[in-house]
């Protein structure tokens, strides 16, 4: 037998293999209901992605900032002891940059707050500078850094205060660090109940099917001749249910990045998706597959396995 | 010849309820035409499914090929139900399919190249009478038509034993007359033919078969040994 009359043999066995079960793939609700669940699993799961995206934007963006308060109610005197400052963290080699905040940047960001008084001199403001120190570190290093600064600036003042800015928004990473995790769990959540409906859906079918398989096993099939019919079957139901999901998932999430993105928002724009996560995203109809296609056959053969 | 199936002491059960079958003790020699017969529910079918293989006895010994089918593991059974073919009462014929694909099931189920099919289900076809039906569906047939499909089925995989449950329940005298010569000449060929029926006349019709009689569950024959050969037919 040559190679292509192999093919065509092994074709119109398949073929008259998938004519053994009643064809109809997409009747009955389960390809639907595999959809509904891969879209929501797909969207759970990029929020849990885009999220730990975010949060670890934030923390490699922050983790080496602080801003240094000179908290001196003299003009004078602050401006003296900003100078004293700026010049001291230049001078410190785990700073990387120094940029003294202007006083007038400085009243803009309060004027909404405080009025047009805020720029008139008569309030005192503290001198800010933002520091940047060298990149590379662990948060414990940068921790034991800045209470190392803290230590060397109190010497110069006790009216010199700094403050790291991930403490600012460790409340912020923490929160979006938990919808993270709680989206992970609706992924798990979502998984398990994609592969009980495909038990369900393999036991109705097996339950529909039962007089035909009663002949083929009493014809000598075996369990698993048997079991590849349903799984054939149901993998193909999870297949069109999956991709049907996956793409309607997909356009919501690139819809409400464009949503994100006009918002203009730093913060909202550091939830993104980078390409590595877009891939796992990619897997999940492929896994949905495998999944239903495992749990298919994992059901006919018990159900089998209680025949004689 | 040698016994191809032995029963010992064979008790069938269903749940709680008292025995279908009580101690039934037979063997059957490979060749042989064998008549099972009995009146309604007296155990027939229930004896005919302990020796297709669908059912296990509560209790006794059943030997098909030489081999203890009782204590058989599970995944052993498939190739010995290849070997058996069953003609069963309500015909079981597959709706959705084909006649041509539903004799081909045998042969698809044995793992047959498909290219090697077409050439025993045509002939099969031709054989029971039914070659110009292959694309048919079951619910198309007459009683005696989806009939001669289960026998085609039945025997395409040149089964060793072939068990006809009340084949001829469901035609005339005629179509019966012809089955049975379809049967004789499976025979023939060396197959075992075990054929349940309470029709009488048609058991006289084939010279050389054996008889077992059930009784409520019991082989009315206790010794084991068939002693109730056919009558000669009676002609005028």
């Amino acid at each position: 037998m040559t190679s292509a009359s192999r093919m065509s043999d092994r074709r119109a066995a398949a073929a008259a293999r998938h004519r053994l079960l009643p064809e109809g793939r997409v009747a009955g609700p389960m390809p639907w209901i595999i959809a509904i669940m891969m879209f929501l699993t797909v969207l759970a799961a990029a929020t849990g992605l885009s999220l730990g995206a975010a949060v670890e934007a934030m923390g490699a963006d922050l983790a080496g900032r602080a801003t240094v308060q000179i908290v001196e109610a003299n003009a004078e005197q602050r401006d003296r002891l900003s100078a004293i400052v700026a010049q001291t963290l230049r001078k410190d080699g785990t700073v990387r940059a120094v940029r003294p905040v202007a006083a007038a940047a400085l009243a803009d960001q309060i004027r909404p707050w405080l009025g047009q008084d805020a720029a008139s001199g008569d309030l005192p403001i503290p001198a800010l500078i933002d520091i940047e120190l060298t990149p590379g570190q662990t948060p414990d290093q940068i921790g034991a850094k800045v209470e190392r600064l803290r230590h060397q600036l109190n010497a110069v003042s006790p009216k010199i205060r700094i403050e790291p800015h991930a403490a600012f928004l460790a409340p912020l990473a923490g929160l979006l660090s938990a919808l993270g995790w709680l989206a992970a769990g609706i992924v798990l959540l979502m998984t398990l109940a994609t592969g009980a409906v495909v038990v369900l859906a393999a036991r109705a079918a097996h339950d529909s099917h039962r007089s035909t398989i009663d002949v083929l096993h009493l014809m000598g099939a075996t369990d698993v001749q048997i079991a590849r019919l349903f799984q054939r079957r149901i993998g193909l139901d999870a297949l069109f249910g999956g991709v049907l999901g996956f793409t309607v998932a997909l356009l919501v999430i690139v819809l409400l990045g464009t949503r994100l993105l006009a918002t203009g928002s730093e913060l909202l724009s550091a939830i993104h998706l980078p390409w590595t996560n877009w891939a796992i995203l990619a897997a999940l109809p492929v896994g949905g597959v495998l999944l239903a296609t495992l749990a298919a056959r994992w059901t006919v053969l018990r159900s089998l396995g209680r025949l004689l | 010849m040698s016994a191809i199936v032995q029963f010992e002491n064979v008790g069938l059960r269903y749940g709680l309820d008292s025995e279908t079958l009580s101690d039934v003790s037979f063997s059957l020699a490979g060749g042989g035409f064998y008549f099972l017969t009995g009146a309604s529910g007296a155990g027939k079918t229930s004896l005919l499914k302990l020796l297709y293989l669908a059912q296990r006895p509560s209790r006794g010994v059943i030997r098909l090929f030489g081999e203890d089918v009782v204590t058989l593991p599970r995944k052993r059974l498939p190739g010995f139900r290849r070997r058996i073919g069953v003609v069963f009462q309500d015909f079981r014929l597959v709706p959705h399919l084909s006649v041509y694909d539903n004799i081909a099931l045998p042969l698809r189920v044995a793992g047959m190249q498909e290219a090697d099919i077409d050439a025993p289900v045509s002939e099969m076809l031709n054989w029971v009478g039914l070659g110009d039906r292959g694309q048919a569906r079951p619910a198309t047939l007459s009683g005696g038509e989806q009939q001669r499909v289960a026998i085609a089925r039945a025997v395409i995989g040149r089964p060793e034993i072939l068990v006809a449950d009340e084949p001829t329940g469901n035609v005339d005298a005629d179509m019966a007359r012809r089955l049975l010569t379809l049967f004789e000449a499976l025979n023939r060929l060396g197959t075992t033919i075990v054929v349940a029926t309470h029709d009488l006349p048609l058991i006289a019709q084939v010279s050389g078969a054996q008889m077992m009689k059930l009784d409520k569950g019991r082989l009315s024959d206790p010794t084991g040994s068939l002693r109730y050969p056919p009558k000669p037919q009676v002609n005028g």
